[in-house]
């Protein structure tokens, strides 16, 4: 035990648990949204955030030009600048990653519902083709003119098998997801210009404290990712509360069929859904970029399964559980590797989740996306 | 357009497996079983296919030697897929941890074996098996009350947590891992050793029958239909006085011997294991053996977990693009093929519903 540990830094530890449980919170109301919906574990919404870390990466690199900085030398420092190029990586990340969530859904996930579109048979087509031309091509460049090539014939082939409308099995949509998931994961591996190395992001926001309480520094990083974490869950709230494709988000997730009997538009609200969830994923994504400065191939994985960790101990289903349960997860996880060292981190996320599931089967605020107490 | 062409040539292949199957069922006993009999034969001789003149093409493995390919992966995904479709495809739950089993029964073998005792691998195996046994039971034992999908993200921290545990424990060899494990004793000109995979070959598929013999037999019988009728419809089965609980953890408990199983074969071949053999991503690759064979068909599990563990060594000449091409293959053989590549014959269609929570979701729309 090193409990001196505990009681010397316990503000300290608070305040990075709670910034870190933020962001976890963020990725676990995505998985939140799909499962309500779906009744789906959609384990490629770790890649969708992996995505999002990359967005923010080149918005500041390749679109905003911003040089890769030492640290301690920071050429925005306050101001109108600063803010425009945060929001200008923020937006990056929500676009891609909401991008990439719907395509995910319509090319990996539709089809097996057995409404499968033009989308996703045109991507599903180009991955195909463009495997087949690993088999005789070597570089990225060929690879992509033979996938290009080949995408038409093998979409149109694609789209007259969808015409069956042939309904997966529910353990076919998690291995979909798996697979998909596998793909992001080393597509972004092979073809990155860094291969299967770290990424540095530019280090746009200078770390300095704010302010400080109970003798701990607070740092301007974890007030930005608290903050703009808290706004981003009140406007969903909001939207899947307020809006009417909420409400459609809540009937689909209540029962389907009487939905679809009502009028709504069943595919355009899983639509909905993954894109929230992706947005979502992107926001925390690029504020993980802010604190943490790196990306990596497999960033999402542990993140993911985490983030579904704490989706789960809220109370899957649940938007407010997704919150609660991140920000349980990051508390816990922080205090615990300070009792029982670094190493443990993991094990304790899990046996919290075991000792919650044990005393309280639906999670701490039981699901609820259906029930429209949201 | 090969490869979807490719794909649906496996299909129609595995189709054609499935209607051999159907013609030979109406045969005698006696063709059944030479046909039987000398499919065994030729399983038993695999390791010399590549010698063969146009089957040797296709199942070699360049830059990695075939029999070693053979029992380092493609015997023990087999038996593991068999052990995890007992779980998943037979009782229908979701274990996303297996490789939290496979570890244990590793583990087990190389601390009686070399870190801490001296016990023969032939000792060490039934205990390795009875431990990952008693590891599924105490796993089970709270969570099986759970519902499926809770049970899922469980068994996935359960796999983190046997892998950080023996990472960090210094009993357990820590991140160096354990060496010097024992190898399985020598029997006449079977010689266990480091040079010739060939016995662990023998040994591996002596095991892989036994298990398909013993489940085929728990298969048909009162435990089977149980586990039949809890993934059909646990209420349901309750009601008719299916203790569901026992049986779910019998399920949990059997997988989790086989795991076990795999794991000290493992262990006794390779003679060196550390935590970093044990990745989650290796539960995912099991889960995909199973469904991409077809769950809750065994002999689906056998050829999915051959070819899980076969075709990355196979296409060796995508070189690090193959998990990128398994990866695509996954979603493509779950696109235009869901129900894997052999499904199961007896009510299909039940499968199809049977993870349907009760209330009506997006997912179960056919009704």
């Amino acid at each position: 035990m090193r409990d001196w540990l505990i009681y010397r830094t316990f503000w300290d530890l608070t305040v990075t648990g709670v910034a870190l449980g933020s962001i976890y919170a963020l990725v676990a109301l995505g998985y939140t949204l799909v499962y309500g919906v779906l009744r789906l574990i959609n384990f490629a919404h770790s890649e969708i955030f992996m995505i999002g870390t990359f967005a923010s990466l080149i918005t500041a690199t390749n679109v905003l030009g911003l040089p890769m900085l030492e640290a301690g030398d920071y050429p925005y420092r306050t101001g109108f600048q600063l803010v425009l190029i945060l929001l200008a990586c923020l937006l990056g990340s929500m676009v891609l990653s909401g991008a990439g969530a719907v395509a995910l859904e319509r090319a990996a996930y539709r089809p097996l519902r057995g409404s499968g579109d033009q989308f996703g048979a045109i991507v599903l087509a180009f991955v195909t083709a463009f495997v087949v031309g690993l088999v005789f091509f070597d570089t990225p460049k060929s690879n992509l003119i033979f996938g290009i090539i080949g995408t038409g014939p093998i979409a149109w082939m694609y789209l007259n098998i969808f015409r069956r409308g042939r309904q997966a099995p529910r353990l076919a949509f998690l291995i979909s997801a798996i697979g998909a998931s596998t793909a992001i994961t080393e597509a972004v591996a092979i073809w990155g210009p860094r291969d299967r190395e770290q990424y540095q992001t530019p280090r746009v926001l200078e770390k300095k404290t704010l302010f400080q309480l109970f003798g701990t520094d607070i740092r301007i990083d974890y007030v930005i990712v608290i903050i703009g974490a808290l706004l981003m869950m009140t406007a969903l709230l909001l939207f899947v509360n307020r809006t009417r494709l909420g409400r459609g988000v809540r009937a689909v997730a209540q029962d389907v069929e009487t939905a679809k009997i009502l009028g709504v538009n069943v595919d355009f609200v899983i639509l909905i859904t993954f894109l929230l969830g992706g947005v979502m994923a992107g926001g925390a994504a690029m504020m993980f970029t802010l604190v943490y400065d790196q990306s990596k191939f497999n960033i999402g994985f542990l993140l993911g399964v985490k983030s579904f960790t704490a989706a789960v101990l809220g109370g899957i289903g649940n938007l407010k559980g997704a919150l609660l349960g991140g920000i349980v997860l990051g508390l816990a996880e922080n205090y615990g590797s300070a009792l029982f060292g670094g190493e443990w981190k993991d094990v304790i996320a899990f046996v919290l989740l075991l000792v919650v599931l044990m005393f309280r089967p639906t999670g701490l605020l039981g699901e609820s996306l259906a029930k429209a107490r949201v | 357009m090969s490869l979807s062409e490719s794909l649906r040539s496996v299909t129609s292949g595995a189709r054609s497996v499935s209607r051999l199957g159907e013609a030979l069922a109406k045969q005698s006993r006696s063709v059944r079983w030479s046909f039987g009999a000398i499919c065994i034969l030729a399983l038993y001789l695999l390791p010399w296919w590549p010698n063969v003149p146009v089957l040797g093409w296709i199942v070699e493995t360049p830059g990695t030697s075939f029999p070693s390919v053979l029992t380092d992966q493609v015997v023990i995904f087999v038996l593991v897929a068999l052990g995890l479709n007992v779980v998943v495809g037979l009782a229908g739950l979701l274990d996303l941890g297996y490789v939290g089993f496979y570890a244990v029964g590793a583990y087990t073998v190389a601390i009686l074996s070399s870190q801490h005792a001296n016990l023969p691998w032939l000792l060490c195996m039934p205990i390795a098996v009875l431990v990952s046994m008693l590891a599924g039971v105490i796993l089970g034992t709270p969570t099986l009350r759970l519902r499926g999908d809770y049970l899922a993200i469980v068994t996935l921290g359960f796999g983190e947590i046997i892998r950080i545990t023996a990472n960090n424990m210094h009993w357990l060899g820590d991140s160096r891992g354990i060496s010097n494990i024992a190898t399985p004793p020598s029997i006449g000109p079977l010689k266990f050793g480091v040079l010739d995979a060939k016995p662990y070959y023998f040994l591996g598929f002596t095991t892989i029958l036994i298990v398909i013999f013993l489940l085929r037999r728990l298969e048909n019988s009162r435990v089977g239909r149980s586990w039949n009728a809890i993934r059909e419809d646990e209420d349901a089965a309750e009601l008719m006085g299916v203790d569901t609980f026992k049986f779910k953890l019998w399920a949990f408990a059997i997988g989790a011997a086989i795991g076990g199983l795999a794991g000290s074969l493992y262990a006794g071949k390779v003679q060196f294991i550390n935590p970093n053999n044990f990745p989650l991503q290796l539960s995912i690759l099991f889960l995909a053996a199973v469904v991409l064979g077809g769950a809750g068909n065994m002999w689906g599990a056998v050829v999915g977990g051959a070819l899980v563990a076969w075709m990355p060594e196979r296409f060796r000449g995508f070189a690090d693009k193959r998990v990128f091409v398994f990866g695509v293959a996954l979603v493509l053989v779950m696109v235009f093929r869901p129900q894997g590549l052999i499904p199961r014959k007896i009510r299909k269609e039940r499968w199809l519903e049977s993870w349907k929570p009760s209330s009506g979701t997006a997912l179960g729309s056919k009704e």
